[in-house]
């Protein structure tokens, strides 16, 4: 069986990296994916402290998670959608007005 | 090492290298792509930690359907992709990956502190049978909360999405 160690090195890889992907990244849409890529980072940990307790609570919050996560989706995406519509670009770098 | 740890590994670099593609690849349909591939291991980690049922909904919600809508919307907005082009500082990127290795190093000395595996776990364990009756039991308020976050979420997204109305 799988250690729980190793379940959470290999998310907190692949946790860093979404985060490397968000503050590097300047299209929209690929920062959009790396979040995803972070969420389910966070759904691995859940899954893994799950089995690791040997009750089911955790995968129940996994589910969750990725209720939220397609909502999330939904709602970024039209967003993105709407800005390209405006704006030409889903460059984050030109939409800065609210940045000071 | 057991059959199940090696195969755990395995997905494990499978998993990190696609994560790798979705954050440098310059081409945004790659990096979905990529993000596909990465969802699928995720899935196979969750096939691995006893979790059949959510093992299925990966694929099929997120991989499947999730993914659909962000090809789509790559495909109509930026094909070409925008990549991590030149203007990303080198004081930016060495500050983020510098932050990022800190966050790692963090979440590795926590690990000593980790839960212990019980190691035993109970019949139908991850099976849709056990998750539902959790989901429809003890869950149900949060199940519930969920399908009105749904519904909100869909009609924020019809309202963003359709076309201005001419004034």
């Amino acid at each position: 069986m799988i250690p729980f160690s190793s379940v959470l090195i290999v998310s907190a890889v692949l946790f860093a990296m979404g985060l490397v992907g968000v503050l590097t990244r300047r299209s929209a849409l690929v920062i959009f994916m790396s979040v995803e890529l972070m969420l389910n980072a966070a759904t691995l940990v859940f899954v893994g402290a799950s089995r690791a307790l040997g009750t089911m609570d955790g995968q129940l919050f996994a589910f969750f998670v990725m209720t939220v996560a397609a909502a999330e989706a939904a709602v970024g995406l039209a967003i993105v959608i709407a800005l390209f519509r405006r704006r030409r670009t889903t460059d984050m770098d030109h939409v800065s007005l609210l940045k000071w | 090492m057991s059959a199940r740890e090696l195969v755990f590994w395995a997905d494990a670099i499978v998993a990190v290298m696609s994560a790798g593609v979705v954050v440098l690849h310059r081409n945004a349909v790659v990096c979905a792509l990529a993000l596909v591939m990465n969802l699928c291991s995720i899935a196979v980690f969750f096939l691995l930690l006893d979790a059949a049922f959510l093992f299925a909904v990966q694929v099929i919600l997120y991989a499947g359907a999730i993914m659909v809508l962000f090809l789509f919307v790559v495909m109509l907005l930026d094909p070409e992709g925008q990549g991590l082009a030149g203007r990303v500082g080198r004081i930016q990127l060495t500050l983020t990956v510098a932050g990022a290795s800190l966050l790692l190093v963090g979440m590795a000395r926590a690990l000593p502190s980790a839960v212990a595996d019980t190691g035993i776990l109970p019949e139908g364990f991850g099976g849709v049978a056990g998750v539902g009756r959790l989901l429809f039991t003890d869950y149900l308020f949060p199940f519930e909360l969920a399908s009105i976050l749904l519904l909100v979420a869909m009609i924020g997204a019809i309202h963003m999405g359709k076309k201005e109305v001419e004034r």
